[in-house]
């Protein structure tokens, strides 16, 4: 017969596996996307395509900041797990910071263009980058509100066991994230402008 | 085992490295006006760096392959993974083909088709 604590354990162990399930139905969603993109990047219809929009420098930029923030993310794990909570705010709110900044410069980057008439009704290959660039862009601002009530709840509340299974899942969510970025910055951005 | 202070500096200084080699590959490649490293070195190299890289973050910030036995995290990701390849493969590979196909107008179409036997 288990004990109370270990069915709070398997319980636990359950949410945080159904919750990587869920990530890993992300990363076929992704992949589909990506699938479309990868099949009209070269559908420019006379526009321009990657290498002519894609600023370089602008992404690495824009990678190392999200990569940064899910290294600061993971610090904010470190020390929920040492029940540090000031230091769990700390990160967290650098976390926080990083991902606005990125969020800013994605928006920034889709505005410019959109601006320029480069929008996603330009052509096929635009509409599939706006679509798979975009929909990252979502889930980037759902992380942040996600980790914006965290912030509040670990404030009002501190770590007990329902806010470390909560912190746990938003890490797994902002670290799969970054793994999405990583193929965006290379299929997209760097196999853009290198033709 | 929860993820060590070591664990997540390592990925962050493995993923950096590997997302500047990716940067300075693709600016000598338009430095050189996509002439060198040529365009196959380049397609397969940003790969195999951004899959070393997916690696490196899986392991080292999601824990992957750290469960114990039953390991329900790593089989659904192969899962998840090979629904991934058959989509994008399989899409990059129907598309290519129709591509093919339709390359020709549907006067030389129909020709073909006659030769072949297919009308």
């Amino acid at each position: 017969m288990s004990t109370n604590a270990e069915i709070k354990e398997q319980n636990e162990q359950k949410t945080l596996f159904g919750f990587w399930v869920y990530l890993m139905t992300d990363i076929v969603l992704f992949a589909s996307l990506f699938a479309t993109f990868a099949v009209l990047r070269n559908n420019t219809f006379g526009g321009p395509n990657g290498e002519e929009l894609f600023n370089i420098n602008f992404v690495l930029a824009e990678t190392l900041i999200l990569l940064t923030s899910s290294f600061t993310c993971g610090a904010a794990m470190l020390a929920a797990h040492d029940k540090q909570k000031k230091e769990v705010m700390i990160w967290l709110g650098i976390t926080f910071l990083l991902g606005l900044a990125f969020l800013g410069l994605e928006i920034n980057e889709f505005h410019h263009l959109a601006a320029e008439g480069h929008s996603w009704r330009q052509s096929a290959f635009l509409s599939s980058f706006f679509t798979l660039v975009g929909t990252h862009g979502a889930h980037i601002t759902v992380g942040l509100i996600w980790m914006g009530t965290m912030m509040y709840r670990v404030y009002q509340a501190g770590l007990n066991a329902m806010n470390l299974k909560r912190l746990t899942m938003l890490s797994m969510f902002w670290h799969f994230l970054d793994v999405i970025w990583i193929f965006i910055f290379t299929v997209v951005y760097m196999m853009g402008i290198s033709g | 085992m929860k993820n060590t202070k070591t664990m997540y500096i390592a990925g962050y200084v493995a993923s950096v490295i590997l997302t500047l080699a990716a940067y300075v590959l693709v600016s000598t490649h338009v430095a050189h006006h996509h002439l060198y490293p040529t365009d196959t070195f380049m397609r397969y190299s940003l790969m195999i760096l951004a899959v070393v890289q997916l690696f490196a973050q899986m392991v080292l910030f999601l824990g992957l392959g750290r469960d114990k036995k039953p390991r329900w995290n790593t089989y659904t990701f192969i899962f998840a993974g090979t629904i991934v390849l058959i989509i994008v493969i399989g899409s990059l590979w129907i598309m290519s083909n129709l591509n093919y196909r339709m390359m020709y107008s549907p006067e030389q179409i129909n020709r073909y088709l006659h030769q072949e036997g297919d009308l």
